[in-house]
């Protein structure tokens, strides 16, 4: 990559990845309940936007426009900024297993969105997606916390995470059957499990922006989320500034996956897969692996809206569960793979001596040697 | 260390690097006068040995500057510099201890620091690395501050050595000035015979507590 006239080549990868986030989008439209041609759907998105005056069936130019552009849209920008969110995560944390829903950010989002909704908190001044914010980064703040408190040890900060999702989700819950009334809770409970169904064009105008934002956010701290390969303190001795780009960064996760959830519910799968897809593909440079991870998670999420809309005629599953029914197995072949690629009995045994003494050592190497070590394969090592 | 790169602030006192203090100057302004390269900093990314040791040129970039040549030549420099050229290409998972600890030094040069910080470098090393990796230190011509645990190996490649005790200095000065018999058996509590060899050098026989003090006298060595 480097030396090879980096400019052409990021122009043209930057082109590429643009026709084939506009080839999802328009698939996105096309494809569902009924079908229609592409040609179609080219020609509406004409004459909505350039008034290019296609005669076309009012009904099925109304569905392509009114529901499924932006819907489309919108699932992009969600499996943009759910990715991005897992990159991030997982460099800060220096934590393969880090993502926004499994350390209990969206279920913490999804409590401060019900709490708007259900409870009136804020007296209608604060809306869901600043709820959601609110949630996010309360419970962020809980689980680090917890995490701290519960030492540096391997995977605290995952613990962490399955306990506040654990405690959020229940908040939730509570809320909801304490609250809201039959039909209330009917919603929620459908959009809790990720659900695009109700989004419309005022969500396409909070989700780009969002969306947009998060990543030039994040771009802008590629070189930083490099400089964290190895560990905090290494980041520091290279010039980053830990603390504000852990906050910045933080900050931006928190508003992405609010932003997300407060539209369509809190989606799994999405935050963690993607970035183990994205790296095998184009490499741990942040530089790249940022907005590849934010095309493949736009282009999947476009794709589980539609397999969510097809799989089933005549019924809509919550999109949640396409993603973990693609993204559990998706994980367990990168989770195995890894083992034997990068989990090698070298940083093993490298995680048990650096144990003693903690400081500087990368928790992720460590988790993962628990991972081998719990399913027992041993090879030789190589002598230090 | 962390105090000297600016990672910590001291409590009472303070760090003063060319007469301005530490505290006032940015973290990036540091980190392109120091380099700290710290006991063992491993990750499990899969990166490249050239890409760790491009790390070291992220104080000079800002955010959306692209990476030029120069850039590169600095890194093959650097490479250059802990004999890694070979293993540029390799796999930082596929590295030895040595090579790795080989190629965080690289990483520091390519900060291109005036003072250059190791903290135990050489632990977890065997002989040879350490001996390696020390006089390829000494070789670069930089200032280099080091916290080493073998009194022989501050004996064999420090200009000036700080003997620490209970988080003080106990003594500063050549080798052969703070490594006495009498000093290291009231710091460490462990007996020695200290040989003192040409050009302020010397070496420390260690000897096992509860055997014989040695009858000889110290030894001068003439060569």
């Amino acid at each position: 990559m480097i030396g090879l006239t980096p400019s052409l080549s990021r122009t043209s990868a930057s082109l590429l990845a643009l026709v084939v986030l506009l080839v999802a989008l328009w698939l996105g439209a096309a494809i569902g309940e009924t079908a229609i041609p592409m040609g179609v759907v080219a020609k509406t998105v004409a004459n909505r936007l350039w008034d290019a005056g296609y005669g076309l069936d009012a009904l099925d130019e109304g569905i392509i426009w009114n529901y499924r552009v932006s819907r489309a849209i919108v699932a992009a920008c969600c499996g943009s900024a759910l990715a991005l969110s897992g990159v991030v995560l997982q460099s800060l944390l220096r934590n393969p297993l880090a993502d926004p829903y499994i350390l209990g950010i969206s279920a913490g989002a999804s409590t401060g969105a019900v709490g708007v909704a259900v409870l009136g908190i804020g007296a209608g001044l604060l809306t869901l997606p600043v709820g959601a914010f609110v949630g996010a980064l309360l419970a962020f703040g809980l689980v680090s916390l917890l995490a701290m408190r519960a030492g540096r040890g391997h995977g605290a900060i995952i613990l962490a995470g399955i306990a506040g999702s654990q405690l959020f989700n229940a908040l939730t819950s509570f809320i909801v059957t304490k609250a809201a009334n039959a039909e209330q809770a009917r919603a929620i409970m459908f959009w809790l499990l990720g659900n695009l169904s109700g989004v419309r064009w005022p969500d396409v105008w909070l989700a780009v922006p969002v969306a947009v934002v998060g990543l030039i956010v994040c771009l802008w701290h590629a070189r930083a989320l490099d400089a964290f390969t190895f560990g905090t303190e290494s980041a520091a001795s290279l010039g980053i500034p830990v603390r504000r780009v852990y906050g910045v960064l933080i900050g931006a996760t928190a508003m992405m996956t609010a932003a997300m959830v407060s539209m369509v519910g809190s989606i799994g799968f999405v935050g963690l897969v993607i970035p183990h897809v994205s790296r095998m593909i184009v490499g741990v440079r942040h530089g790249l692996l940022l907005p590849a991870s934010a095309l493949i998670g736009a282009v999947f999420m476009i794709a589980a809206d539609i397999g969510s809309r097809v799989i089933i005629a005549g019924q809509v599953l919550p999109i949640g569960v396409v993603t973990a029914l693609v993204g559990a197995p998706a994980f367990a072949v990168i989770l195995s793979q890894r083992r034997t690629v990068r989990c090698s009995p070298l940083a093993m045994c490298r995680g048990r001596r650096a144990g003693f003494r903690s400081s500087g050592m990368s928790r992720s190497t460590s988790l993962r040697a628990s991972f081998s070590a719990s399913w027992g394969r041993t090879a030789p090592a190589r002598p230090a | 260390m962390s105090l000297l790169a600016g990672l910590r602030r001291p409590r009472s006192g303070r760090v003063l690097l060319d007469g301005e203090s530490v505290d006032k100057l940015g973290r990036k302004e540091i980190a392109r006068r120091i380099a700290l390269v710290e006991q063992q900093a491993e990750t499990s990314e899969r990166i490249s040995a050239r890409q760790a040791v491009e790390l070291g040129r992220t104080p000079h970039l800002a955010p959306f500057t692209p990476w030029s040549a120069t850039d590169d030549d600095i890194v093959d420099e650097a490479i250059r510099n802990v004999g890694m050229a070979e293993l540029a290409a390799r796999l930082w998972h596929t590295l030895s201890g040595g090579e790795r600890q080989r190629l965080h030094i690289a990483r520091a040069l390519a900060q291109q620091p005036q003072i250059l910080l190791l903290d135990e470098p050489t632990n977890h090393l065997d002989v040879g690395h350490q001996i390696g990796l020390l006089h390829l230190v000494r070789q670069q011509g930089l200032t280099a501050v080091a916290a080493l645990h073998d009194l022989n190996h501050a004996a064999m490649f420090c200009d000036r050595v700080a003997l620490m005790s209970g988080g003080r200095i106990a003594a500063l000065g050549r080798p052969h000035e703070v490594l006495t018999g009498e000093r290291i058996r009231t710091v460490f509590g462990v007996d020695v015979d200290v040989e003192h060899e040409v050009e302020g050098r010397c070496h420390i026989r260690y000897r096992a507590p509860g055997s014989p003090i040695a009858e000889r006298p110290m030894l001068k060595r003439i060569s």
